[in-house]
């Protein structure tokens, strides 16, 4: 497992979706990136942060049943990868759902759920998972 | 100045179990179990959730029925549980991280049995009261523990909701709150133990009637009221039967706590009872409309609130998040055996 403090610099993007955005050519990042790849020198000093929007539909998935550790209490399990409503791609699992109704295109959203924990002592993990919406 | 209810948002898991699932492992019949105590059916909570999920979730629904409130100028936050996922460290931060309140705030952790929220509620209004903050939130959230068998088992269930209390836009006002507080060992549950303990028959009279009588009757007299003053009532509700009888015993009818009575639905959310009963009142609300409120926590207290619906109810957002009917709509039906791994009873390897 990673350490807290890895854990701790993550928590904007795992809490609520905080990315970044090229004011220079309009590309959103996310986990965020302080550097633009295609603009190069000339994003520098452009990058903005951006919140992703919560809400977007399941691009494609698939249905895990050999489940590590941390996930073994939910599986099987589905793990989407979700085109927001702002465009951007992020993989997380969607819970809370029927397994037989998981399909592309499905409008999904993104809650905070536990992600893991460090044994009975250690961190808990919270950050984003993806529920069905209306 | 008038302090209330600015914006508010309930959360209750998807998961459900019947008392007849539960009473069939035991050798109980359940069903009759569910029927003296008046509970149908009990949310469970996902193992990936817990009192921070929810009372975030809540919270979040909360907040995007007032798009114009910016989570900067919330001054404090107080969850009140009492199954805080950890001894030391605050759920309050967690939540406060996840709605963008932070960092110019205060938070804290509160626990009062069943009234930690209520009791929350009331710190909100010293402070805005006080103009110490502009704005508080008070959540009240629980993933409840009943020991294996126990009586508790059929209704301790899990649920939250929060309020965003405040001074501008109030939806609705709250026009007197007070309380009833006594040591009545009624219910406990001791430091590193996973279940509570409780008093058995004890948990009647002496403790939830007394507390919530004696506290509606000060508020009656403090505001020159009777029951046929209220259109709604909201009472603390560890079972379907205790909320209807002492609604009858202060003069209510099974009309005005149609809306404020969750638990034959959704279990015993404890901390967050009250304040997802009071929510899904606010749900059917309309301006002018008055509502009773009196919870109570074991240990033992009652904390009363007087509200009135304001026309501000007209131009608030309720939409922008779901009702309670709808979030407590649709819920997956699971067993015994499903329940006992979720809720981690179920003794794992390394």
């Amino acid at each position: 497992m990673s350490s807290v403090a890895r854990e701790w610099r993550e928590v904007p993007g795992r809490y609520n979706l905080k990315g970044t955005k090229c004011a220079n050519c309009g590309t959103i990042y996310f986990p965020r990136r302080d550097f633009c790849p295609k603009c190069r020198r000339a994003g520098i000093g452009k990058i903005e942060e951006y919140d992703i929007c919560r809400t977007g539909e399941v691009y494609t998935y698939s249905i895990v049943y050999d489940a590590p550790a941390m996930c073994d209490m939910i599986k099987p399990y589905a793990v989407v990868m979700v085109r927001t409503d702002d465009g951007v791609m992020i993989a997380g699992q969607l819970v809370d759902v029927d397994l037989e109704k998981v399909a592309i295109g499905m409008r999904v959203r993104a809650v905070m759920r536990k992600l893991s924990t460090d044994g009975e002592s250690g961190i808990i993990r919270y950050g984003y998972k993806f529920v069905p919406a209306e | 100045m008038d302090v209330g209810i600015v914006s508010y948002g309930g959360y209750v898991p998807r998961y459900r179990i019947k008392p007849e699932e539960i009473g069939r492992i035991w050798g109980v019949d359940g069903k009759s179990m569910g029927k003296g105590l008046m509970i149908y059916q009990k949310s469970v909570p996902s193992p990936d959730e817990d009192v921070v999920t929810i009372a975030t979730e809540a919270a979040r629904y909360m907040m995007d029925r007032v798009p114009d409130v910016d989570p900067k100028d919330i001054g404090a936050i107080y969850v009140g549980s009492e199954s805080h996922p950890y001894a030391v460290k605050p759920t309050a931060t967690i939540v406060a991280e996840a709605i963008e309140a932070t960092p110019a705030m205060t938070a804290a952790d509160m626990e009062f049995a069943c009234k930690a929220g209520t009791a929350g509620i009331q710190a909100c209004m010293g402070l805005v009261g006080a103009g110490m903050v502009k704005y508080g939130v008070a959540i009240g959230a629980d993933t409840s523990q009943g020991a294996p068998g126990d009586a508790l088992e059929y209704s301790a269930s899990a649920g939250g909701a929060a309020y965003l209390i405040g001074s501008e836009k109030v939806i609705a006002k709250i026009n007197k709150t007070l309380s009833f507080t006594t040591d009545t060992p009624d219910f406990w549950r001791r430091e590193g133990q996973p279940y509570p303990k409780h008093g058995g028959r004890f948990t009647g009279e002496p403790a939830y009637f007394k507390h919530i009588t004696s506290a509606a009757k000060m508020m009656f007299e403090a505001m020159g009221t009777t029951a046929a003053d209220y259109k709604y009532a909201v009472f603390h509700q560890p079972n379907g039967k205790f909320p209807t009888r002492v609604a009858k015993q202060l003069g209510f009818s099974d009309e005005q706590i149609q809306y404020g009575l969750l638990t034959p639905n959704i279990g015993n959310t404890y901390s967050g009872a009250v304040p997802l009963g009071l929510a899904n009142v606010l749900d059917h609300a309309e301006p002018g409309d008055r509502i009773f409120v009196t919870s109570y926590g074991s240990g033992a207290g009652s904390d009363a609130f007087d509200i009135t619906v304001t026309d501000e109810m007209a131009n608030y957002r309720r939409d922008n998040a779901p009702t309670l009917e709808k979030v407590m709509a649709d819920p997956i039906y699971v067993d015994y055996g499903i329940y006992a791994k979720f809720k981690g009873k179920i003794l794992m390897p390394e």
